[in-house]
């Protein structure tokens, strides 16, 4: 009993509420990982051992999940702090800007870098809560300063807007090089 | 080579943006210098290292701005500041404790420069004595001493380490052409990009922890009047400035270690051999300079393993690595004789870029005090447009896009939970090379104890067995600290 006790006085710490939730979920992913290490990697006949594929996967699962499980046991002597759902909530929240991100890259090629830009700024500000004439035009300049920098001074790899060919002769050269 | 008006301006640009940058809490050199990573791709090496350099050394001189003005660190690593600096506001001194704090970061970053200037001949003789098993060892002490530097946070530090390590492996093996947990998906053949990832740690998560923290402006007090008064007061304190710089410069080129280790070790000497230890914590000068000399010493130190070795020490080194490959300037032990004026000219801009900073740092401190009002989520919204530059522009790739948005929530739910995020990057760097290097050392090697028959192997064994003893025994030490405590509990409950 003295020695369970001593075991848990050695990984108590600080958590932070969902401390728990992100130790069961890597450590059960490290777990998953390394179960499939046989159909996943290959051992190629006559390489030495510290030269086979399967070496340094096995290596770094087998210590992801052998430090895992001690940060899982860890976090479960710890004291608890409350509001682990709460906490897991607001991980869930980020990924709808997870999503706002991945729309932007999915409009670029279409509107332009300069048109997704800017709608992505205004509409951001707007979600963020902001709803002032200054929040609204500061985050237009924005999106015109990162775009000149970026695209028209140091020429970015980026794709011009499919809808830049609707434009006029003059105007589309300018949009297709610098926006 | 730093005569060319394109380098000056790259100069300019990093050493300037890295003290705004560095101002702004909730940003950072790591987010800045990941956003503009592949921007310097084409750029050329000297042009793209400067820029970088220039913000990697000039973060933490704008970062003591808000850590002493409103208690808020710009940079993690200014944390310390607040201690001392900010109490000194409060009593009215935030003039006295600004100066001071660019005057430490001064002494502190030249102090760095200067070691690894007068370290180079050195260098140039022990960098080649590293074959194989020496880089192998050296990579291998640097994951040790990255997840032992997390103190309370080793299994973490580990397991997170250990996950970087993983995600080198997955993709084609370069040698025997298998497929490592590819899962059929041909978009994992080519592996993960270390870029993509420092993208998703780094910035990503920073825009999505800004968005969904709630709203705030800060607004710091107002400063007026002459900043240089500082370097008088720095020179009546000129021992803990020197020995803390010293501090800095032997953590910063110990891999894995860092600043935060440095500025602990200074502010505990600075205190115990201060003649007013009680002010500590509540304003004292000599806290103040312990804080920021020793952390500004270590962007020069940091280099040392880097360019003799080849081997990033943290996570900005390890972006910085990437901008050395992609030019084909491989640093390690044939740097130093083929690309002797590129590593000069590497000095020379830092000692330029301290110059340009504390010059620009006594001109446009008061407009700096603006940039701090900038409110979260608005910071949120620039900080996720510029991201998106960074990482589309590397190969105008969605599925870079997915992966960079992946690890940008996974980036958010570590910082959330306070857990670190450098061991993920180290272990993908130091895991590639540590695979490489067991790789070409085994081919010469019988038995096990073959590996460290050379010196230089053998101490780096020997330095890797005493890492690992010192933790063991401050473990012990701090366990049987705590158990008459844990005795006395016990028998009052009577569970014995």
């Amino acid at each position: 009993m003295t020695y369970i006790w001593t075991l848990q006085a050695l990984f108590r710490r600080y958590r932070r509420p969902g401390d728990i939730v992100f130790a069961w979920i890597f450590f059960l992913s490290a777990l998953l990982l390394l179960s499939r290490i046989g159909s996943q990697t290959q051992v190629v006949d006559g390489n030495k051992l510290f030269a086979q594929p399967r070496f340094w996967p096995a290596i770094s699962l087998s210590g992801m999940a052998f430090f895992a499980g001690l940060h899982l046991f860890g976090s479960a002597v710890s004291e608890r702090i409350p509001g682990r759902w709460r906490e897991v909530t607001i991980w869930l929240q980020s990924i709808e800007y997870a999503f706002w991100f991945l729309a932007y890259a999915i409009a670029v090629p279409w509107l332009g870098y300069l048109p997704s830009t800017l709608l992505l700024a205004l509409l951001l500000v707007l979600r963020s809560g902001y709803r002032s004439g200054l929040a609204l035009s500061g985050a237009g300049l924005v999106a015109l300063v990162v775009v000149v920098i970026f695209k028209s001074f140091l020429h970015v790899k980026l794709p011009s807007g499919a809808v830049y060919e609707l434009l006029p002769d003059g105007l589309r050269q300018i949009m297709l090089t610098y926006f | 080579m730093l005569m060319r008006w394109d380098v000056l301006l790259a100069l300019l640009v990093g050493s300037v943006g890295g003290v705004v940058i560095g101002a702004i809490p909730g940003v950072g050199p790591a987010v800045a210098i990941a956003i503009l990573l592949p921007a310097t791709f084409s750029l050329q090496p000297i042009v793209g290292l400067t820029m970088l350099l220039g913000i990697y050394g000039s973060s933490m001189y704008g970062g003591a701005l808000p850590a002493v003005l409103i208690n808020t660190p710009g940079t993690a690593v200014n944390a310390l500041t607040t201690y001392d600096g900010y109490p000194m506001t409060r009593r009215g001194e935030a003039r006295r404790a600004v100066s001071l704090a660019y005057a430490a970061s001064f002494w502190g970053g030249m102090f760095g420069i200067l070691c690894l200037i007068f370290l180079s001949p050195v260098l140039a003789i022990v960098a080649p004595m590293f074959g194989s098993r020496e880089i192998f060892l050296a990579a291998l002490l640097g994951i040790i001493l990255v997840i032992l530097a997390h103190r309370g946070q080793v299994m973490a530090a580990g397991m997170l380490a250990m996950f970087g390590i993983f995600l080198q492996t997955v993709g084609l093996d370069p040698v025997t052409y298998t497929q490592r947990y590819t899962f059929g998906a041909t978009w994992l053949s080519s592996g993960i990009n270390l870029i993509v990832v420092v993208l998703g740690l780094f910035a990503l998560s920073q825009a999505f922890l800004l968005l969904v923290d709630k709203d705030d402006s800060p607004h710091p007090q107002s400063l007026d009047g002459d900043l240089t008064m500082g370097f008088k007061e720095l020179f009546r304190h000129k021992r803990v400035a020197t020995v803390s710089s010293g501090f800095g410069v032997l953590m910063g080129m110990i891999p894995g270690v860092g600043e935060f280790t440095a500025q602990f070790l200074s502010y505990t000497y600075a205190q115990k051999t201060s003649k007013n230890p009680e002010l500590f914590g509540k304003g004292s000068p000599e806290g103040l300079i312990a804080s920021e000399a020793s952390n500004n010493a270590v962007p020069a130190a940091a280099m040392i393993p880097l360019l003799a070795l080849g081997i990033p020490g943290e996570a900005l080194t390890a972006m910085m690595l990437s901008v050395f490959y992609v030019h084909n300037v491989i640093p390690g032990p044939q740097l130093f004789q083929q690309h002797l004026d590129f590593i000069y000219a590497l000095y020379l801009s830092l000692i330029l870029l301290n110059l340009i900073v504390i010059v620009f740092l006594m001109v446009a401190t008061k407009p700096l005090t603006y940039i701090i009002r900038v409110p979260t989520r608005f910071l949120g919204m620039i900080v996720l447009v510029l991201s998106f530059v960074g990482v589309y522009s590397l190969r105008n790739s969605i599925t870079d896009c997915m992966v960079a948005a992946a690890f940008g929530v996974l980036g958010l739910v570590l910082k959330r939970l306070n857990l670190p995020i450098v061991p993920i990057i180290l272990g993908m760097v130091l895991g590639g090379i540590m695979e490489v290097k067991l790789r070409s050392a085994m081919a010469r090697v019988k038995t096990p104890l073959d590996m460290i028959d050379r010196p230089i192997a053998f101490l780096i064994f020997l330095s890797i067995l005493f890492v690992i003893g010192l933790h063991v025994r401050t473990l012990v030490r701090e366990h049987r600290a705590r158990l008459p405590e844990l005795d006395h509990d016990m028998h009052d409950t009577q569970q014995r």
